[in-house]
């Protein structure tokens, strides 16, 4: 039925017969789409006088806001820290498979690579948060600025220090920040204070990881402006009960009260034992970002595949540097690292699903139109069933997958 | 008057809203024959409203012919606020049944005229024909809408300003500051809702109990502005028991009594009189106005 056309002419779609996910709790409401975004039917109603134009029928499903991974290394055969010919037809591609498991908005991790890497990929990626006025950046870089014992899977040759000062061998590494949204960086490398401080007005997101700080180390980069990790407990100094290290943020109290510090989760059931998930999840149930850490064999068959300057070899659910027993990164996807999340924590549907929306949304500051169902919002879904598995996802209101 | 008097607050609930039902049924209303409905807010008509979009879900009922008037709305907080009326009646009524919003008026109390706002409302009644059926609730000092102790029983549609009680019992609903909660409303009159052709008032609880004794067992009085309504020929008050705790047991007695023998004897009008255990059969109603059979 039409509206006055007060405010607009485009068709209204209204979802009909769902849950949906909002101030956290999963409701029984209508979820009411036009131009893209959440609208307000109330205003709908007594403003313009409007109705819905199509309505879709959920069959009982959750609605959720569309899933967010900022740890995401490629899949699918492609490789985020390679410089290959075509790395927009890439990041698309991958953009599109993910859709599959929920995932609506992601950042393109590269790892360790040399300059010449980051100076090619940098300036072509594409910014797939660009939907949202509040960020247009898009990519997480993950090194080199990292500390040469914790360098995990990363390349040693490539691996970095702030010797020109800070800035300096920033610019010089990456070419240009114009598509960053995240760094990850060790804060006890010498000069870094100022590199986090510099980052983080500049409203790139600053993450601590690969590193060996304390947690005096860990505090002050989070006073000069870090606000995640990188997921905790992989690639960091274990808990101890004189030094926390890095993992004692969870419930540092020299955190700025106006602040969340947030974390990374891989929940793939390898990355991290299921007690310490739980233990993290319950010292800070808030800040806790569930990653895939996906590397180019996610979604590929077993066998060895290319991850940055290095060969990785997946057995079965697991990927280790070849010829080690390094983990190299996950092959997880989101909605399964959601599902075992759930399992493992105990938590509830709406916890976990936040886990992988709204938090994220929250640590990159664009919940005004992602990570959230409220009005206004960008109208990125993912519907599921009870089990949490992914029956259909869509973006900006358009179905662009369905099962 | 009519005086129902049923066990708890759910049956009440379930009473008026199948009152409500079969009277628009009966009227079998069309695109040029709308029934005008008055509705009031509160917690009393929730149980209603619940069973109404029951019944609309069910197929028994459609509000596409149906014109409402909401009986207030506070002066001053936006029409989106929580607890303003207009979200009220969103949250409660309107976005669970086929109601044209175009067919819906609530008095807006963010109006630049308010004066004007309140006559153009008294306006909108006349021109869509007068009110059918009017339902309303009753406050603990007796008032029907915002028509408060001492306004005048021939009042119609105005800015009202509200009691001292009113403002602290609304408190609640507005963090418990009494800075936040409104001091004005927008009301329609005492003789604006003794126009329509029928009133409905329901009261459960305790706490209205003495409201509901001033109300019909004493005079006509401007204190006690539902009082009014002992002096509209189709008025029927429908409670629980608790509200009729502070009756005589001779006025309860009375009409249990006379709500039973309706229910066994035909009533003058027909098959359809009120009484004390309603229920009747929708496929009825259906099919004595050619309405599909669901």
């Amino acid at each position: 039925m039409p509206t006055n056309k007060s405010v607009s002419k485009a068709p209204i779609t209204q979802f009909v017969n769902c849950r949906i996910l909002r101030d956290h709790k999963l409701q029984r409401e209508d979820l009411w789409v036009r131009e893209g975004r959440i609208l307000d039917p109330e205003k709908l109603f007594f403003d313009e006088e409007g109705y819905a134009d199509q309505r879709v029928d959920c069959e009982g499903l959750i609605i959720a806001p569309g899933f967010i991974d900022v740890q995401i290394n490629g899949g699918y055969g492609i490789d985020f820290s390679q410089a290959t010919s075509n790395v927009r037809g890439g990041v698309a591609l991958v953009a599109k498979k993910i859709l599959e498991h929920g995932v609506t908005s992601f950042l393109p991790t590269l790892v360790t690579s040399p300059p010449n890497i980051y100076h090619k990929v940098g300036t072509t990626s594409t910014p797939v948060l660009s939907t949202c006025p509040v960020s247009h950046h898009c990519c997480h870089l993950e090194g080199p600025f990292i500390s040469l014992e914790k360098k995990g899977a990363h390349p040693e040759q490539y691996l970095r220090s702030f010797q020109s000062g800070g800035m300096l061998d920033l610019i010089e590494t990456y070419g240009t920040l114009d598509n960053v949204a995240m760094v990850t960086l060790a804060p006890e490398l010498p000069n870094s204070e100022k590199v986090v401080r510099e980052l983080a007005q500049r409203g790139i997101t600053v993450s601590l990881g690969h590193s060996v700080a304390n947690l005096s180390q860990a505090e002050e980069a989070v006073q000069n402006g870090a606000s995640f990790i990188t997921h905790l407990f992989n690639a960091m100094l274990p808990f101890h009960h004189r030094d926390p290290g890095i993992v004692g943020l969870l419930t540092s109290d020299q955190v700025p009260q106006d602040r969340t510090v947030f974390y990374g989760m891989i929940a793939d059931g390898i990355h991290t034992n299921s007690a310490a998930l739980r233990i993290a999840h319950r010292a800070h149930p808030t800040g806790l970002v569930l990653v895939t850490d996906a590397i180019t064999a996610m979604g590929l068959p077993p066998g060895r595949h290319t991850l940055g300057q290095q060969v990785i070899e997946i057995q079965g659910l697991h990927a280790y540097v070849a010829g080690t027993k390094t983990l190299s990164g996950s092959i997880a996807t989101m909605d399964m690292c959601v599902r075992h999340f759930k399992q493992a924590s105990g938590c509830s549907v709406e916890q976990a699903l936040e886990a992988a929306s709204l938090h994220p949304a929250q640590l990159l500051g664009i919940t005004r139109c992602k990570g959230t169902l409220d009005y206004g919002a960008d109208a990125d879904l993912v519907l599921l069933d009870d089990a949490i598995n992914v029956r259909a996802t869509y973006i900006a209101g358009q179905e662009v997958w369905r099962k | 008057m009519k005086l129902i008097i049923l066990n708890d607050y759910d049956q009440v609930g379930e009473w008026a809203a199948k009152y409500i039902r079969n009277k628009i049924l009966r009227f079998n209303p069309g695109p040029d024959r709308f029934f005008i409905l008055g509705l009031p807010t509160g917690g009393t008509p929730l149980g209603c409203y619940k069973k109404l979009i029951e019944f609309y879900k069910k197929g028994e009922i459609s509000f596409k012919y149906v014109k409402t008037f909401n009986m207030d709305e506070y002066v001053g907080i936006p029409r989106d606020h929580p607890e303003s009326y207009h979200s009220f009646m969103w949250n409660n009524l309107f976005k669970h049944i086929d109601i044209k919003s175009e067919n819906t008026h609530i008095l807006d109390g963010n109006a630049a005229n308010l004066v004007e706002e309140c006559d153009s409302f008294e306006e909108e009644i006349k021109a869509a024909g007068g009110i059918d059926l009017f339902v309303g609730g009753i406050g603990p000092d007796g008032h029907i809408a915002f028509n408060e102790p001492g306004s005048s029983l021939l009042s119609r549609t105005r800015v009202k300003t509200l009691a001292q009680d009113t403002i602290l019992a609304n408190a609640r609903f507005f963090d418990g500051d009494l800075s936040k909660v409104p001091t004005m409303a927008l009301t329609v009159g005492v003789a604006t809702v003794m126009d329509a052709r029928e009133v409905m008032i329901l009261i459960t609880g305790v706490h209205k109990a003495f409201a509901l004794y001033k109300a019909i067992e004493e005079g006509v009085n401007h204190m006690w502005t539902v009082s009014a309504f002992q002096q509209h020929p189709q008025t029927v008050f429908v409670c629980d028991e608790d509200a009729t705790l502070e009756l005589r047991v001779k006025t309860v007695k009375y009409f249990q009594v006379q709500g039973a023998e309706q229910h066994t004897r035909p009533g003058r009008k027909g098959r359809w009189r009120s009484c004390a255990t309603f229920n009747l059969s929708v496929s009825i109603l259906h099919s004595a106005h050619s309405l599909p059979n669901k």
